[in-house]
């Protein structure tokens, strides 16, 4: 068990260090002094702002060597320490706890969704690969891949919302405002997980142990829900692991296309209005998402498979 | 894995003209092509307007209509596969060369180079790309800079890991060995044994990379972090035509089919075989 969750917890520190360095650099990069913004954004525009601005030097320590205020810097990320938005002022721990709560429900019900989708659909094709079922579904998964979320998401608003008046484009409060953002990443997630399952479960057909199975006189169906579902689900899940990339990364989109309230939200309007402290905050928090999103299905992999897998 | 992959054991090799990638690599040409001759033939600038062919259908004056400025769609269009098309080549280049050289050298050589490159990958891999590109493009918002750099540093990593451990493979092989034996020098070697092994892979990771590039390119300029209006980008151009989505609809989905036709061409090539 240790020895399968240290790679991530190593994951979880390099996510800490590179969008603290990025955003270490990011400050300084930015026009103007550092320590002058600061104290505009505290006591606003001021007569004495010059004075101010040597008090915030000298108490944030802007005039200390940059290594050691980049190792200050990634100190206080460790302590969860974010600071506060240049935009709102409000603390961004208290502001990335509300958004958490959208990010999770988006992306939690797409999860939902699609495994309710991929692997099902997945599943009636691989059963009879090269059927009807197996060449709708693989022309449908072509089609999907090529369709990027925030074009995907954009046809089932104009689809669902705009023609046929189904549900809200946009907005963020009932499940109903949630339907089409998280169809729109389950979609996308089941166009892959689909051609695993199928692929998966077409190879568990063809191994000897499945022919054996309905040699010596079992049902298919028993066959399938015993032999067939746990062997197959094991690349499925696998899979889960690569496509947690595509989740974090459509999650960002989804939001902004749809307007929730989300950490991806955030983050684009953040890169915009060059919140730093809060870009810092939102990727950070995303990138720890991801890191506990392969870790999960490390576990589940683990727990489908216990054989020790060769390095 | 078969028997003949870990032997080794030469297979006839599988046709590599499937006619999926037949037909994605005829798509492509066809969009290359209008891409490239479109802003030649059409002659038009892609930012002149006229007010009085506002939200023009496709006709006569317009081949494709125009867009709310009375901009002629045709020629966007054709800019912005233009401007898609060379960028996500631009980046994927800049990737694959890095990528493939490293490759081969951390093969070659191994030690400690090998492992400050899986350091570096590691690194990078640690957050989604997409990830790494936003915070990158804080640095300058709206440019294709940080874009550029974001996308080539995701993307060199997947080159890097593949030539490396394909070229790890070939050069264990006895006949490698006799090829040295034989006075062969490390450049005919590379050239004559290594690279055939390499170079259908590359063209798949290239195929991948550029179709992953258009995606992020139009993703961002359309959630307005990347390239802004009135540059002839596709995913701008979708978000600047939405509002007016009743009185013309098809000028939004051309944009959007546009992509989409890229990413299956590209797709398509990429995978050889539909599954």
């Amino acid at each position: 068990m240790g020895r399968l969750l240290l790679p991530r917890v190593l994951q979880a520190g390099l996510v800490i260090l590179v969008v603290g360095v990025l955003c270490f650099v990011l400050v300084r990069a930015l026009p103007g002094d550092a320590a002058m913004r600061i104290a505009a954004g505290r006591y606003g525009p001021d007569a004495n702002i010059t004075e101010a601005a040597e008090n915030v030097r000298r108490e944030l320590g802007l005039d200390r060597p940059l290594l050691v205020q980049l190792g200050g810097s990634l100190g206080q990320l460790l302590r969860l320490d974010l600071g506060h938005s240049v935009v709102t002022g409000l603390p961004i721990t208290k502001e990335l706890r509300i958004q958490l709560g959208a990010t999770l429900w988006l992306a939690g019900s797409a999860l939902v969704l699609t495994i309710l989708i991929g692997p099902a659909v997945g599943l009636a094709a691989g059963l009879r690969s090269g059927g009807f079922a197996d060449r709708v579904s693989l022309g449908g998964a072509v089609i999907l891949r090529s369709l990027p979320p925030f074009v995907l998401g954009l046809l089932l608003i104009l689809l669902f919302a705009m023609n046929l008046g189904w549900f809200p484009p946009a907005g963020y409060g009932t499940w109903r405002d949630l339907a089409l953002p998280a169809l729109t990443l389950a979609l996308g997630l089941a166009a892959i997980s689909s051609r695993v399952t199928r692929d998966s479960v077409a190879g568990v057909m063809r191994a000897p142990y499945f022919t054996f199975a309905r040699l010596k006189g079992l049902p298919p169906a028993v066959v399938v829900r015993r032999h067939v579902l746990r062997n197959a689900a094991i690349p499925v899940i696998a899979y889960l692991g690569l496509q947690a990339i595509y989740l974090i990364e459509g999650v960002v989109v989804v939001e902004t296309l749809f307007g929730i309230p989300g950490i991806g939200h955030a983050l684009v309007h953040a890169v915009i209005a060059r919140d730093v402290p809060m870009v810092q905050g939102t990727a950070l928090v995303m990138g720890l998402l991801f890191v506990v999103i392969t870790a999960a299905v490390d576990l589940i992999c683990h727990w489908l498979d216990p054989r020790p897998k060769r390095a | 894995m078969t028997l003949s992959d870990v032997t080794l054991i030469p297979v006839a090799r599988q046709h590599w003209l499937t006619p999926s990638r037949a037909f994605g690599l005829g798509l492509l040409a066809l969009l290359a092509l209008f891409s490239l001759l479109g802003p030649v033939l059409l002659g038009h600038d892609p930012a002149a307007q006229n007010f009085a062919a506002s939200l023009a259908q496709p006709g006569r004056d317009y081949l494709l209509g125009a867009d709310h400025y009375g901009r002629s769609m045709l020629v966007r269009l054709a800019h912005g596969a233009r401007l898609s098309f060379g960028m996500a080549l631009l980046t994927v280049v800049t990737a694959a060369v890095p990528g493939v050289l490293f490759g081969l050298l951390a093969a070659w050589r191994g030690g400690v180079l090998e492992r400050v490159l899986d350091f570096v990958a590691t690194v990078l891999l640690a957050l989604p790309g997409l990830l790494l590109v936003l915070i990158l493009l804080a640095f300058a918002p709206g440019t294709f800079g940080p874009l550029y750099l974001g996308l080539a540093l995701t993307l060199w990593i997947e080159f890097y890991r593949m030539t490396r451990a394909t070229a790890a493979t070939v050069l264990k092989q006895p006949h490698i060995e006799a090829a040295r034996l034989l006075g062969f020098g490390s450049g005919y070697i590379l050239r004559c044994y290594v690279l055939p092994e390499i170079r259908p892979i590359l063209m798949t990771l290239t195929a991948f990379g550029m179709a992953t590039a258009i995606i992020a390119i139009s993703t961002l300029s359309a959630i307005s972090v990347g390239l802004q209006p009135p540059t002839p980008e596709l995913g701008a151009m979708i978000v600047e035509l939405l509002p007016y989505y009743d009185e013309a609809p098809f000028h939004v989905l051309m944009p959007a089919l546009l992509i989409v036709l890229l990413v299956l061409g590209l797709q398509l090539t990429a995978r050889g075989e539909v599954r």
